[in-house]
């Protein structure tokens, strides 16, 4: 569900097809800058009601979607 | 009794230097700066001091509402980059208008014109003050690291001023502060004492982008939304909102927070990049003189920026 929220948001941002983004998308390879991981951390936590650390290692979608699972679930 | 808006000005440089300009200087290109934060030039003063930029300003706004500079019974200024800390650039803008009421200066960066209206709206409530001079005034450009693409491509040289008459248009406003130099600073000169041990910190813009984009968007977000519940509007009462100029994106984000329609959201960056305290008046001006505001419409104000400080403020014009 969560990976399924992120892959929409980036479908959206980038005008990407959401079939062509997985687990190992990097999010450099959508052309996505850093503002670009602000927003989204923004909107992730409004979804999902936690406080989200971005950092540099959550570089591709599995990633993200790990970190804001343990989060949900803490 | 807090005080109506009788006139504004506006005061940018002549030198405009596009995205194009700046990719001969740093590495970066229009592209970059036009998808990053939205700006398509700016205005960079050759001769200009920030003082020279507040008295065009000022007498634009003067000139804008029939005013005389002797009806002024105070002159509050703001800057981050006055060309002297003392005199204030509000001595200096009241010596070039010939003025002689007591002028003082106030520093809150780019929240500054938001904290100029309320300490304006205090001396209305304090003393028998009929017009009150605000003016915000940047020369930013000499404030940069012109070799550091990150800041030198968002900021430009401007100057806005607002005569404000005892009146009640000032509906309403929200403050916040949190202390701290970690997401943005501008350190002054250390000086040249031999007995100080620290080192200098390059005396020039500090900015984290994102903690600085997460700050705004939230601040800019809060600060609206407290102005309507506390006065019982919505939205649809609101005729404008004018934000702080920092950068098309956080603009855009908190508009989309905000869910508010595109044509409501007064923005003019694209123009003249990032004036600090004097992007609000700016902006106020271009929308005033361009016939967009009747009397009557409600609008809000906000701001956010080095302090870290953010303002809102509920205004009927």
């Amino acid at each position: 569900m969560v990976q399924e929220k992120i892959i929409a948001m980036l479908a959206e941002a980038t005008d990407t097809d959401a079939a062509e983004i997985t687990a190992d998308t990097k999010f450099a390879d959508l052309g996505i800058d850093s503002l670009d991981m602000t927003e989204m951390a923004m909107d992730l936590e409004d979804e999902f009601g936690i406080t989200l650390e971005m950092s540099p290692e959550l570089s591709t979608v599995g990633k993200l979607t790990e970190a804001v699972e343990k989060l949900v679930e803490a | 009794m807090s005080f109506k808006i009788i006139g504004t000005g506006m005061y940018v440089p002549s030198n405009v230097v596009t995205n194009d300009d700046l990719a001969k200087i740093v590495e970066t290109n229009d592209e970059w700066i036009t998808k990053r934060v939205g700006i398509k030039e700016r205005r960079i003063s050759e001769t200009e001091f920030a003082s020279d930029m507040g008295y065009e300003a000022a007498k634009a706004a003067l000139d804008n509402c029939g005013c005389k500079a002797e009806d002024i019974d105070l002159i509050l200024a703001a800057t981050v980059s006055g060309e002297t800390v003392s005199p204030s650039m509000a001595c200096m803008i009241q010596n070039k208008l010939g003025a002689t009421c007591p002028a003082l200066e106030i520093n809150a960066a780019c929240s500054a014109f938001i904290f100029l209206l309320e300490t304006a709206a205090a001396y209305f409530a304090l003393r028998n003050y009929k017009k009150i001079l605000v003016v915000g005034c940047e020369r930013i450009s000499g404030i940069l690291d012109w070799s550091d693409r990150g800041t030198c491509v968002i900021f430009g040289d401007g100057a806005g001023a607002a005569v404000l008459e005892k009146g009640c248009g000032y509906l309403d406003a929200v403050y916040n502060v949190k202390g701290g130099d970690d997401v943005i600073k501008i350190p002054h000169s250390l000086g040249c004492s031999p007995f100080f041990k620290r080192e200098q910190d390059s005396p020039y813009i500090h900015m984290q982008g994102q903690e600085t984009f997460q700050y705004a968007v939230t601040a800019l977000c809060e600060d609206v939304n407290t102005l309507l519940e506390r006065n019982g509007l919505t939205m649809e009462d609101i005729a404008y909102v004018i934000p702080h100029q920092a950068n098309k994106r956080i603009v855009d984000f908190a508009r989309k927070r905000l869910r508010m329609p595109e044509e409501k959201m007064v923005v003019n960056i694209e123009k003249y990049g990032n004036t600090s305290s004097a992007s609000i008046p700016i902006a106020l001006d271009e929308l005033a003189r361009n016939g967009k505001l009747n009397r009557g419409d409600k609008i809000i104000l906000c701001a956010f920026g080095g302090g870290l400080a953010d303002a809102a403020c509920l205004i009927e014009w």
